[in-house]
């Protein structure tokens, strides 16, 4: 095969390969933290914010479907206001990436909920106790 | 059985038939997400027979501008069709999956950006393969594209430890121990090897056909 060949396609590989991570790199921060939010949050802007869902924070209003929680990054919190049903997933103590905007009052008004979820997939230990437990207590009104 | 290729296509079937029995009879129903996490039992060993596709291609690739054997061009051809089928299922079974867990159907998060670029590529691939007239050519040009392609391979596989991403990291392909339970890998395990059995018949068959395609025109 020709030398020439050889150079080229390597030039072309380590150009696209660079162009790929630069590019990705540049405009892919998919979500930013409470603690980047709060750094330089801009009224109004529209933002995809990551973090934990603060446990003791969560409240659904059924009637309204007014949905508030805490998102937290261990450093910063934020306060997120959204009005519907949040995913299956969604939960305290869980990952959860939101998308709105920076409200002035201080709040981040979420148009959409989206769970995180981790990479571990357990059985349940006990199936029939675990999935009776969880019965009763939806039976019983309590929030998810 | 005189043909291995038609025996290789009942394995393929037998494995199947095997998996669907372990995803949807014999695993437990996963502790957090409940019955939608037996979706992975296809997503997971899609995109690793994906992987494995493209893999194939880039070992071929290379071989045939080294040796330019015909033979070599048509494992890269019947591979990168079959890896290009698969990468589509798991697109799809992701997105059913993420419809109920996350949230969302679909999302521009690094993981599913590098994948639908890698499904691009390969389906441009394809697609320069079908443009070309001459086949010397067609085979040399689809040869650079099948090794300079095989770059996105490892973007979609670290994406999700390089980036913030919605999508979890690897629960199998990763260093240390696999955080699922036993009867989770076991029952993955089995639709892993039913999916490359499934592979090995496709490429086979479609590399026997490419050879009479060719003959026929020669």
């Amino acid at each position: 095969m020709r030398p020439k060949f050889i150079v080229g396609g390597i030039v072309i590989a380590a150009a696209l390969a660079y162009m790929i991570y630069a590019g990705v790199t540049q405009s892919a921060v998919y979500f930013v933290t409470p603690a980047e939010l709060r750094a330089s949050a801009v009224a109004g802007k529209a933002y995809r914010l990551g973090g934990l869902v603060v446990p003791g924070s969560l409240t659904w209003e059924p009637r309204t479907l007014d949905l508030r929680f805490t998102l937290g990054d261990g450093t910063a919190t934020v306060a997120v206001h959204h009005k519907g049903t949040p995913p299956d997933l969604f939960g305290e103590g869980r990952g959860a990436v939101v998308e709105g905007t920076w409200s002035a009052d201080g709040y981040f008004r979420a148009g959409l909920i989206l769970a995180k979820h981790s990479e571990e997939y357990k059985a349940p230990h006990d199936a029939s106790a675990a999935g009776y437990r969880e019965l009763i207590r939806t039976l019983q009104g309590a929030g998810r | 059985m005189k043909d291995p290729q038609r025996a290789l296509g009942w394995l393929a079937a037998i494995g199947l038939a095997a998996g669907l029995v372990v995803a949807f009879g014999i695993a437990p129903r996963e502790a957090t997400q409940g019955n939608v996490q037996r979706i992975m039992y296809l997503h997971v060993p899609a995109i690793l027979v994906a992987y494995l596709a493209f893999g194939v291609v880039l070992v071929a690739s290379t071989t045939y501008l080294w040796r330019r054997a015909a033979g070599a061009d048509r494992l890269a051809h019947a591979s990168a069709e079959v890896g290009v089928i698969f990468t589509a299922i798991n697109i799809a079974t992701g997105s059913i999956w993420g419809k109920p867990t996350w949230g969302t159907w679909w999302t521009w998060d690094a993981r599913l950006t590098s994948v639908s670029i890698m499904f691009v590529i390969y389906l441009a691939y394809l697609l320069l393969r079908a443009m070309l007239e001459d086949r010397e050519q067609a085979a040399r040009f689809a040869a650079v594209l099948g090794i300079v392609a095989a770059l996105d391979i490892p973007l979609v596989h670290f994406s999700v430890y390089w980036w913030r991403t919605l999508h979890q990291p690897p629960t199998v392909l990763r260093p240390g121990s696999i955080p699922m339970d036993a009867t989770f890998v076991a029952a993955l395990t089995i639709n892993l090897a039913a999916f490359a059995l499934l592979y090995g018949y496709f490429v086979a068959k479609r590399v026997r056909l490419l050879k009479r395609e060719q003959e026929v025109l020669a």
